[in-house]
């Protein structure tokens, strides 16, 4: 299945008006992990926060939903949000905790779940995994050369990022600016390249902006956790939500760009083979 | 088929024939009690070379199994603070704590025999398994001037499988046994694939990892590290080679060495 097992999927976004106002699609990482806290099923979560240098996002814990929403928005770079997880348990003592992550830091927390040889007390502490899609990521360099030398704009102006309709974009306070996505290419990091893994299939649930109307998330529930904590947080009233048959694009665009980053990155393995590289899978 | 049995068979050793059970007639009864015991329960053995004991510590954490695990499921025939026997019975699985010093004549000799006498050998923990921070050694202190070189007990012996950490966790542990008991040897094959994987360092992430184009910049490796050697720079792995054991867990870990994906989908219920 191109979308990887699921329960449910969905168009929705967050009721709130501030988690919409700060949120890069329908606020849905953000609805529902403030969501999880406020209901006691986290106790705090690991997200990606801002970090010192711009844009640069660092791993923090979150013990509170305003920590949370000041944290919203899509990073088109790395942040190690794996490596914390250890830290909330042991340092801030969560016994029930929550994360984002993207599909290969997913994978490596399931790892460690499923075979935990040196990390003790941790694999049964995550309760809740939002995974969100991922085509590729940056490394904040090359973010760089995207901003100030492809778009000759000043790093420090930039409040927003954005990936879609086939292009990278850049909000200052009074200006958009775009390159073509075309333009990225060759500037991701190439681990990323044989990641077959869009929609993140092993999170409790994932989400993305991919397949929804602008300002709304597509939704996709995948364990039995994943689906009755989003289930619980809609009937509550925490997102609206609407039947992905009635909204455009579609699922048909989720399902293209997942079989697309699934085709091409299965000819990097396979070239990878030929020449003799590790490859995981 | 017995447990043992079938732990051994998948282990690809071959299980002894089922008519063994069923002695013939003529066989004393003591003999036909003696194999339906021995069918029953696995002999375990407890082998401790050069290592810190923190791998036994580890295995005892788990109390809630462990009262049953030793009194109903296992008989343990070996072991220095376990058992008191000093010869090296014929056992089915021996769990080898430590790595050994070659300059030892003792441990050499016990390894040796525990290897003759059993019919699985597990490398328990990182020193056994990689060598670990005994791999710093260089003799020359008290009270064996002549301990110097420390080494993997596959340098010198058939390891079956190999279970690492330093130490490993008590859940990797119950997980294995509870695996062991049930004969899911989809869930084993990493540790058997693992026997392979002596020479361990941190350095392993930037040599089959970074280096390999491999690394996604999630952080495991940093989590992982026992011993806080590795912190994640500008997202790859960056090696602080003084706190580094050279345990191996971080690329044990690491979600691009290897991927057990149809195991975790089975865990999550996907
Ligand atoms: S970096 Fe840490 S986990 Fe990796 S081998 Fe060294 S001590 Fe072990
Ligand atoms: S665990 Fe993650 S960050 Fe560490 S080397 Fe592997 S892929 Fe890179």
């Amino acid at each position: 299945m191109v979308l990887g097992t699921y329960k449910e999927i969905v168009s929705a976004r967050a009721t709130d008006k501030e988690i919409q106002n700060v949120s890069q699609d329908g606020g849905i990482v953000t609805g529902l992990l403030a969501y999880a806290l406020d209901e006691k099923i986290i106790e705090g979560a690991v997200v990606a926060g801002p970090g010192e240098e711009f844009w640069k996002p660092e791993p923090m814990v979150a013990m509170t939903a305003d920590e949370i929403i000041a944290a919203a928005g899509t990073k088109y770079t790395f942040s190690p949000n794996v490596m914390m997880l250890k830290k909330a348990v042991r340092q801030y003592g969560i016994e029930k905790l929550g994360t984002v992550a993207i599909p290969c830091q997913t994978m490596g927390i399931r790892k460690t779940q499923s075979y935990p040889f040196g990390v003790r007390f941790l694999a049964d502490k995550i309760k809740l995994l939002v995974g969100i899609y991922c085509m590729e990521n940056f490394p904040f360099a090359s973010l760089q050369t995207f901003i100030s030398e492809k778009m000759g704009i000043d790093p420090t102006l930039v409040e927003k990022m954005d990936i879609g309709k086939g292009k990278f974009w850049v909000y200052t306070q009074d200006d958009v600016f775009n390159i073509p996505l075309k333009e990225t290419h060759g500037y991701e990091q190439d681990g990323c390249n044989v990641c077959l893994d869009y929609t993140c299939e092993l999170a409790d649930l994932a989400t993305g902006s991919v397949g929804s109307p602008d300002g709304w998330s597509t939704v996709i529930t995948r364990t039995e956790d994943g689906n009755s904590i989003f289930q619980q947080a809609v009937e509550t009233g925490v997102f609206e939500t609407k039947d992905m048959a009635n909204v455009k694009p579609g699922l048909d665009l989720l399902e293209k760009l997942a079989a697309q980053k699934k085709d091409k990155n299965q000819k990097t393995i396979d070239k990878r083979k030929e020449m003799g590289l590790p490859v995981p899978y | 088929m017995s447990l043992i049995d079938r732990i051994k068979q998948f282990l690809g050793f071959k299980a002894k024939p089922d008519k063994e059970a069923k002695a013939d007639e003529g066989a004393s009864k003591k003999e036909v009690k003696k194999v339906a015991e021995e069918k029953a329960k696995p002999r375990i053995g407890y082998i401790h070379l050069s290592g810190c004991t923190g791998d036994v510590i580890s295995l005892s954490e788990n109390y809630d199994i462990l009262a049953e695990l030793l009194t109903n499921m296992v008989d343990i025939v070996y072991g220095q603070t376990l058992v008191d026997n000093w010869e090296v019975p014929e056992m089915d699985l021996a769990l080898v704590e430590g790595s050994v010093c070659l300059q030892d004549e003792h441990s050499l000799q016990e390894l040796m025999e525990v290897r003759e006498k059993a019919a699985m050998v597990c490398a328990f923990g990182s020193c056994s398994a990689t060598g670990c921070f005994t791999r710093y050694s260089r003799g020359g202190q008290q009270a064996q001037p002549a301990h110097e070189s420390f080494v993997p007990i596959a340098d010198l012996v058939k390891v079956d499988c190999a279970i690492p950490g330093c130490p490993p966790t008590p859940e990797i542990i119950a997980k294995t046994v509870v695996a062991l008991i049930n004969g899911d040897m989809d869930y084993l094959q990493p540790m058997i694939d693992l026997a392979g994987y002596t020479e361990a360092c941190g350095c392993d992430l930037q040599l089959k990892v970074v280096n390999q184009a491999l690394c996604i910049a999630c952080g495991t490796c940093a989590m992982s590290c026992q011993t806080r050697a590795l912190d994640m720079t500008n997202g790859r792995p960056e090696l602080n080679e003084d706190r580094c054991v050279k345990c191996g867990i971080c690329y044990v870990q690491c979600p691009r060495s290897w991927w057990p994906e149809e195991q975790i989908k089975k865990d999550l219920g996907l």
